[in-house]
């Protein structure tokens, strides 16, 4: 747990000039005119404001071990090697895409791979969407871009967009993404390895451990009567196509309830 | 195409998808209903998730098991404030306790 809590210190401190004296190479910060009507404490943060950040992050990262030791074990019963599924977590590192691919190889074998892929990629393609919010939140350059990139996922972008301050948001970007990033992987390795052991992973809950974890992201974003209707739309949406479309297309055509948010001008 | 292709090409698109929404140009998202339905899209996404990963059946059907159980346990507990890992743990717990009972 030392890994995923050393960078904070320095994401805080290292982001933190560009709000007061911009550099040469600095971007205008774009990020903080329409997320804060009110301008937050300068500074970096303190330790009582860190610690919960870091708390949330960690949680959020313990949680996701437990459905990545369900991943793993799915991954080896669905015919992946040990090795593929450390691949899997490693460079693909988005348990949605993850689960979609291994479930497709799982029923269709290697004849499935193209829709497996098909399926894996849509379901990503909101990994790019969270990165369009991010990059305001974050504004990360050179090395860090595609550092950042690597760590965009559901439970890092959930942690940073629910801070209220900018600097809070990328120090929960972060913790989240790095903590996610160690725990998944040992997760997934260790489901991999004991998964013919397991079992069904049914038997623990596992599947409905990301149910309830996908829930629980969904939740701090039901602010207003509208997000409530887009989850709704959504929802019903997949639930609509479910049987007629492959696995993971359902997902990816519910991004149309957005355009909800367009309505007005 | 072998395993080993699938799951390389896979994770290479997965990392792409994520890297463009970095690097695409920040005109695309000046308009404020671009940018409000690009923040709306997560929302409508994990939705989605929550309702296809709780009624999914085996090749598209749609049930009603211990999953829908556990979410409703989630949404307790996270009206109760509970932390993230707290949720995820009792949905877990619920789902596996039913089916210990034989349901579902």
């Amino acid at each position: 747990m030392t890994d995923p809590a050393r960078p904070d210190p320095a994401a805080g401190q290292q982001h933190e000039p560009s709000r007061r004296v911009r550099g040469p190479l600095e971007p205008a910060p774009v990020q903080d005119a329409p997320l804060e009507p009110a301008t937050p404490g300068s500074g970096p943060l303190s330790s009582a404001e860190r610690r919960p950040i870091l708390r949330q992050g960690i949680s959020v990262a313990l949680a996701t071990g437990a459905y990545g030791v369900s991943v793993g074990a799915l991954s080896v019963s669905a015919g992946l090697s040990v090795w593929q599924t450390c691949i899997l977590s490693l460079v693909m590192f988005t348990g949605g895409s993850h689960f979609a691919f291994v479930g497709i190889i799982g029923t269709g074998g290697v004849a499935a791979a193209p829709a497996a892929i098909a399926a894996a990629s849509m379901l990503g393609v909101r990994n790019g969407l969270y990165a369009l919010e991010l990059r305001r939140l974050l504004a990360v350059r050179g090395w860090r871009t595609p550092a950042a990139a690597h760590l965009t996922i559901d439970e890092s972008t959930a942690v940073a967009v629910a801070q209220d301050d900018p600097r809070a948001s990328r120090l929960g970007f972060w913790v989240t993404g790095l903590a996610v990033f160690v725990l998944w992987n040992l997760a997934t390795l260790l489901g991999a390895l004991v998964g013919d052991a397991l079992g069904d992973p049914r038997t623990y809950g596992l599947d409905a451990a990301a149910c309830a974890a996908f829930m629980a992201l969904l939740w701090p974003r039901l602010r207003d009567r509208e997000t409530v209707a887009i989850a709704v739309v959504g929802a019903v949406i997949a639930l609509a196509l479910l049987p007629a479309l492959p696995a993971g297309i359902p997902v990816v055509l519910a991004a149309l309830a957005a355009l909800i948010a367009g309505r007005r001008p | 195409m072998t395993l080993w292709v699938a799951v390389v090409v896979a994770a290479l698109i997965a990392f792409a998808l994520k890297l463009a929404g970095f690097l695409v140009p920040e005109s695309a998202l000046s308009h404020p209903r671009a940018r409000r339905v690009t923040a709306a899209i997560p929302v409508a996404m994990l939705a989605a998730l929550v309702a296809t990963q709780t009624f999914g059946g085996p090749e598209g059907t749609l049930v009603v098991d211990a999953r829908l159980a556990a979410v409703g346990v989630a949404v307790v507990a996270l009206l109760l404030r509970a932390p993230f890992l707290v949720v995820v743990v009792l949905g877990a717990a619920t789902a596996a306790a039913l089916r210990a009972l034989g349901w579902g």
